[in-house]
């Protein structure tokens, strides 16, 4: 356990001693801050505009979660599945380049204290990045009256994804010594998982169903929705237990060849 | 200290090291030689745990590379031959990190950097980032990383290598105090070095021992750099006749 905290303490020291920590950290609350700017002055349109036509039922419809926040985390998942992979991709491939892999692989460390250690500087990282968007609806709750059992669950579900990418990351970055192979690896499997079940409602019957279960955005829309149930939980851990796992595997595996 | 027996280690049909056995005694400087390719870093890797051996054992202060693979690895410094640095950390960071994932307690890490510091000569740049330093420094701070945990055995996988005449006097320096109990496997493709280090000689050609040896019977007739070659020489030879 110590030596998995020394790992992630100096993964996390080597993301805020260069510009990565901050270049990601400014271009995601960027991009957040504009999606939200955005929502938000669509959403004053609308009010105003109910109002000038006296058409108060209209008026009273909308609500903040339906038309802030549940696109607006909507919006944030999709620049996770960009970013995600760039983060992650150091993680084992630049180990490898450096040669510092040497180094892990021959101290007196279990391979799974290395992982450990990777994964949970990459949950701290993830934490820090969704925390800051807090601000957001922390502006709506101080000049508005949202629901917030919804935007907890909305953000549990934001996390969650966020620290499935990881994994996913993690494990990919585990295979090469590429940073470019492990990003666009990455990559390619969260898009594909995230539009998965575009087919199920065509396809219809059990693969139908298959590929919905599989699918991140169906879990996630859920709790998005408000409802956490144990079935999306149960999804989002088995993704990252089973990266995880794969990872632990793969960075065995230099042990077998 | 160091026990090498038959070990052979194929990437699927290239044979990398084939049936190596030699050993090195407690306090030994032990001169690992060979052209390039012939199978030092392997060798090296298997002996510090980084990769197993196809077959063949390893047996490091008595304990099974591959069964007791953690009791080995705390016993050994490994110096590849680029050195592992984290280019982005500080030099004093970097060694803590490297103490701290060799077992040293939270109490001991300030003392054991501190001591590899002065050791390596590094005190004056513990504050500068690695990646900064000049390639002299680079090496002696990998050297430092190899020493931090107070090793009894050291594999250093050419450490002179790209160094200026005065840091190469320095090193060699510093490994020869360094010897005293612990074991030293060295790798290098300068003879001289070996000729005023080495107790011990293994000469390795193709991925087999060519020779094992004392230094001082091996250089009593002719000099090391003559033996050398006639080892690897030799080799070639009956490779030939055994193919013609």
């Amino acid at each position: 356990m110590r030596n998995a905290l020394t790992i992630a303490g100096r993964e996390l020291r080597s993301f805020f001693v260069s510009p990565i920590a901050y270049v990601v950290l400014t271009g995601f609350l960027l991009i957040g801050g504009w999606f939200f700017f955005n929502l938000l002055a669509r959403f004053n349109f609308l009010l105003n505009l109910y109002a000038a036509m006296r058409n108060p039922q209209f008026a009273e419809q909308m609500n903040l979660n339906d038309m802030v926040v549940a696109p607006l985390l909507h919006n944030l998942s999709v620049v996770l599945v960009i970013l995600m992979p760039m983060i992650t991709m150091r993680t084992f491939a630049e180990e490898k380049r450096l040669g510092t892999y040497e180094l892990l692989m021959t101290s007196p460390l279990s391979i799974g204290e290395i992982v450990a250690g990777k994964f949970l500087s990459m949950v701290v990282f993830v934490l820090i990045m969704i925390g800051l968007t807090g601000v957001y609806p922390l502006i709506l709750l101080l000049y508005g009256n949202p629901e917030t059992g919804m935007i907890a669950s909305g953000y549990l579900g934001l996390l969650l994804l966020a620290i499935s990418f990881a994994a996913v990351g993690l494990l990919t970055s585990s295979f090469t010594e590429n940073q470019i192979i492990a990003a666009v690896s990455c990559f390619a499997v969260l898009l594909l998982f995230y539009i998965i079940s575009w087919p199920a409602e065509t396809a219809g019957g059990g693969f139908g169903t298959v590929l919905k279960y599989l699918s991140l955005t169906e879990h996630f829309s859920e709790m998005v929705k408000g409802v956490i149930d144990t079935k999306d939980l149960v999804y989002f851990v088995s993704v990252i237990g089973l990266s995880l796992f794969l990872t632990l595997r793969s960075v065995e595996s230099v042990r077998w060849r | 200290m160091i026990e090498v027996r038959n070990l052979t280690k194929r990437y699927g049909d290239l044979v990398a090291i084939n049936d190596i056995t030699f050993t090195a005694a407690k306090g030994e400087i032990l001169g690992f030689l060979g052209p390039n390719g012939a199978g030092k870093t392997t060798t090296m890797r298997i002996i510090t745990g980084y990769m197993p051996a196809s077959s063949g054992t390893v047996k490091v202060a008595g304990y099974d590379i591959f069964d007791d693979s953690l009791e080995v690895r705390k016993r050994i410094g490994y110096l590849p031959e680029n050195p592992p640095l984290y280019t982005d950390m500080t030099v004093g960071g970097y060694l803590r990190f490297a103490g701290k994932i060799r077992g040293i307690s939270r109490m001991q890490i300030d003392d054991a950097v501190d001591r590899v510091l002065v050791k390596c000569g590094l005190t004056e740049v513990h504050e500068r980032v690695v990646g900064h330093l000049s390639k002299g420094f680079r090496q002696r701070v990998g050297l430092a990383q190899a020493l931090v945990h107070d090793p009894s055995v050291l594999v250093l996988d050419e450490p002179t290598i790209g160094l200026d005449p005065k840091q190469i006097i320095d090193i060699r320096q510093l490994i020869r105090e360094l010897s005293g109990d612990r074991t030293v496997i060295l790798s290098t493709h300068i003879l001289p070095e070996v000729a005023q280090l080495c107790q011990k000689v293994v000469i390795i050609n193709r991925g087999r021992i060519a020779v094992e040896a004392n230094q001082a019977e091996l250089t009593r007739n002719a000099p090391l750099e003559q033996v050398f070659l006639q080892y690897i020489a030799q080799d070639e030879v009956i490779e030939t006749q055994v193919s013609a």
